[in-house]
């Protein structure tokens, strides 16, 4: 099967340097928040993006977005690499690329009604003259996102304090939606959300995909909520990705250790299930990624370590059809021995 | 069940007086806590499951919080009218708490030896000494590596699972009747949280101690409780043995929220179903099922009056339920 590739990300890497100094700031070290991401968004699909925090899954979008400058790496989106773009240029090409964050209450502004948090999009756009739309069309097209999104348009004066979590969360989709984007990354949409609401925003996002035909990179640390709205599903450690594949076979049979040891620790809602399976519990916590890794980044916590584990990093490897790991548990003798 | 039964609370009240009006956080919220029993509380944000357990321990702040009515009686003895003095030897010793966020519940100057040492030997007459000692061994007992020289060091220095379990180990060193853990895995991973979970599990059955837990993650309490009250809006709409709350959920609440978490292990078709609407707002809640506007099953006699609850005796365990298709 060929897919068409809407974005890649080709060793993508975002470090934060770390300052000392009080006057002269020097660098004295790094925080690998994101070490070599390769990642393809294919068109229409939903890939998954899970791990712990501060594996570098947000980090991602946001260089994705070209909110953070990538330390170095590209981002193409239709041939073009949003890397080395002029600001001019990258403002054109980013209205395909929307995104919805996490916190509902951080991510609008307090102080702007509802009708102006979904027009500034449009407003930035028509202002650099990129945009032609009367402000007539402009107000018809911010009611029609807001029933659309499921607020009622008598809602439009009204203040983001007005609104709960879940409708909150309502009006950043509507804001992601005005300029008809083709890709939209959501940065753990729900994880603020009850679960009653969540499961509403969910539908929302499934039905919103259909009916524009958008393409999702869809965070989240809740792997059934991945489950859910993903085609494809990444498992992100310490900045890397260490298994990528589609959801049912992922889900099916996860490969990594760490995959594994990660869906075993997610609790299931049925006593019955969860009295009789087994976990695995890791041992430790994730290391602090401000150290430049030479082994396998799981190494230490994987309770299957061996010794070619220590000395390289190992690369996604497909083992099965739209199946990717990286662990040489699943490197054959002899793409291991050539390492050596 | 004929089981002693050691934590008893009986419809207890608790409203925060606001400019806008009275907000019934808790609003006659009965239940009871056998001994080594596991207790699970579920509901949403703002349902009124946290109130209830700082009203347990009169943790409540006053004003603009009253707790107006009601009784909390571990081991008959009824801790509302306690002076405040005599609940000095309740708190932390009969009775302990797991918060949340351990960042702000452990205090950010004092090293965790201070923490702790402090605590054992307030309530259990312990020496100094002792009493370090003391805090090694529960330090160990919650998987916390190296805990003689661990001990000495500052929150700051722990991540935020070995933190949670610091926190435990202090709530376990008096060795109290009844834990009741507030959320206390909710800012942890998923794998620190198994981690976690186990700890707590295997810990309350070694000392024998009823935990009472506090999550609005069903997966959390499917795992660990032996039985399950589910709040709404401040009121327990419903409550049961584990088993029995999943198999077959009576109230329309309890059972919209099973049915609307994804299922990692079942494949539920294409569309989650939802609860439609929100929450309702706390002030002034008429008395009539709070439920009701997001409810499939509404009958006008839900508009008008709150259902009296129905209790059923099914073999060893009761359930109850606050619905009138039952009544």
């Amino acid at each position: 099967m060929k897919h068409d590739v809407l974005l890649e990300t080709k060793d993508l890497k975002m470090h934060f340097p770390i300052e000392d100094g009080i006057i002269f700031k020097r660098k004295v070290g790094a925080i690998r928040a994101v070490d070599g991401v390769d990642l393809t968004l294919r068109k229409g699909e939903t890939l998954g993006v899970v791990g712990e925090s501060g594996c570098g899954k947000s980090t991602t979008a946001r260089a994705i977005s070209q909110l953070y400058q990538p330390t170095s790496g590209e981002v193409i989106f239709e041939g073009t690499d949003l890397t080395k773009l002029s600001q001019f240029e990258l403002l054109k090409t980013r209205r395909q690329i929307q995104m919805v964050f996490q916190d509902p209450y951080a991510s609008l502004n307090p102080r702007m009604v509802v009708n102006d948090i979904i027009r500034e999009p449009l407003d930035i756009y028509r202002n650099r003259r990129l945009l032609d739309m009367d402000r007539k069309e402009m107000e018809a097209k911010v009611e029609n996102l807001m029933e659309r999104v499921g607020l009622s348009r008598y809602f439009k004066n009204r203040y983001p304090h007005e609104f709960s979590g879940g409708q909150r969360q309502r009006i950043g989709i509507a804001r992601s939606l005005a300029l008809n984007p083709r890709v939209i990354l959501a940065d753990e949409p729900v994880s603020a959300l009850d679960v009653s609401i969540q499961a509403q925003i969910l539908n929302l996002f499934l039905e919103l995909q259909e009916e524009f035909d958008l393409t999702y990179m869809f965070i989240a640390h809740d792997l059934s909520v991945i489950e859910y709205v993903s085609n494809r599903v990444a498992v992100m450690y310490l900045g890397k990705v260490v298994e990528i594949a589609n959801s049912k076979s992922l889900y099916k049979q996860p490969l990594h250790p760490y995959t594994k040891a990660l869906f075993s620790a997610a609790p299931i809602p049925d006593p019955k299930v969860e009295r009789t399976r087994k976990r695995i519990v890791l041992e430790g916590d994730v290391p602090a990624p401000d150290q430049e890794r030479f082994g396998c980044y799981f190494y230490d916590r994987c309770p299957y370590r061996m010794d070619v584990c220590k000395k390289n990093v190992p690369e996604l490897l497909e083992v099965d059809t739209d199946h990717k790991v990286a662990c040489y548990l699943y490197f054959t003798q002899e793409q291991k021995s050539r390492l050596n | 069940m004929s089981e002693e039964k050691i934590l008893q609370v009986e419809d207890l009240k608790t409203y925060f007086k606001t400019d806008e009006g009275t907000v019934k956080a808790v609003d006659g919220v009965s239940f009871s806590l056998g001994r080594k029993e596991s207790l699970g509380i579920v509901g949403e944000s703002g349902s009124g499951k946290s109130v209830t357990n700082q009203s347990l321990l009169r943790l409540i702040p006053s004003p603009p919080g009253k707790i107006v009515g009601g009784s909390v009686k571990l081991e008959g003895v009824d801790i509302l009218k306690l002076p405040k003095s005599k609940l000095r030897n309740i708190r932390g010793n009969k009775i302990s708490m797991i918060f949340q966020d351990p960042m702000t519940s452990l205090n950010p100057f004092l090293k965790i030896s201070t923490q702790m040492i402090e605590t054992i030997m307030l309530h259990q007459h312990e020496d100094k000494k002792t009493a370090r000692e003391h805090s090694i061994e529960m330090l160990r007992m919650v998987g916390l590596p190296k805990p003689e020289r661990r001990i000495d060091n500052y929150p700051h220095q722990f991540s935020g699972g070995m933190r949670q379990r610091v926190m435990i180990a202090m709530a376990l060193s008096c060795k109290p009747q009844v834990l009741i853990a507030d959320e206390p895995t909710t800012a942890l991973d998923v794998t620190i949280q198994a981690q976690i979970l186990e700890i707590m599990q295997d810990l309350s059955d070694r000392l024998g101690t009823a935990l009472i837990m506090i999550t609005h993650d069903l997966g959390v309490v499917a795992g660990l409780c032996d039985r399950i009250a589910v709040m709404y809006a401040g009121r327990i709409v419903e409550e049961a043995d584990t088993e029995s709350l999943f198999e077959e959920p009576k109230h329309p609440y309890t059972q919209g929220l099973i049915s609307s978490v994804p299922r990692l292990d079942k494949k539920t078709g294409k569309k989650l179903s939802s609860i439609p609407g929100q929450p309702p707002n706390l002030i002034d809640l008429p008395d009539c099922c709070p439920f009701y506007p997001r409810c499939p099953h509404v009958m006008d006699i839900c508009k008008n009056k709150y259902p009296s609850e129905v209790k059923t005796e099914d073999g060893s365990s009761t359930r109850r339920v606050s619905c009138w298709l039952y009544s």
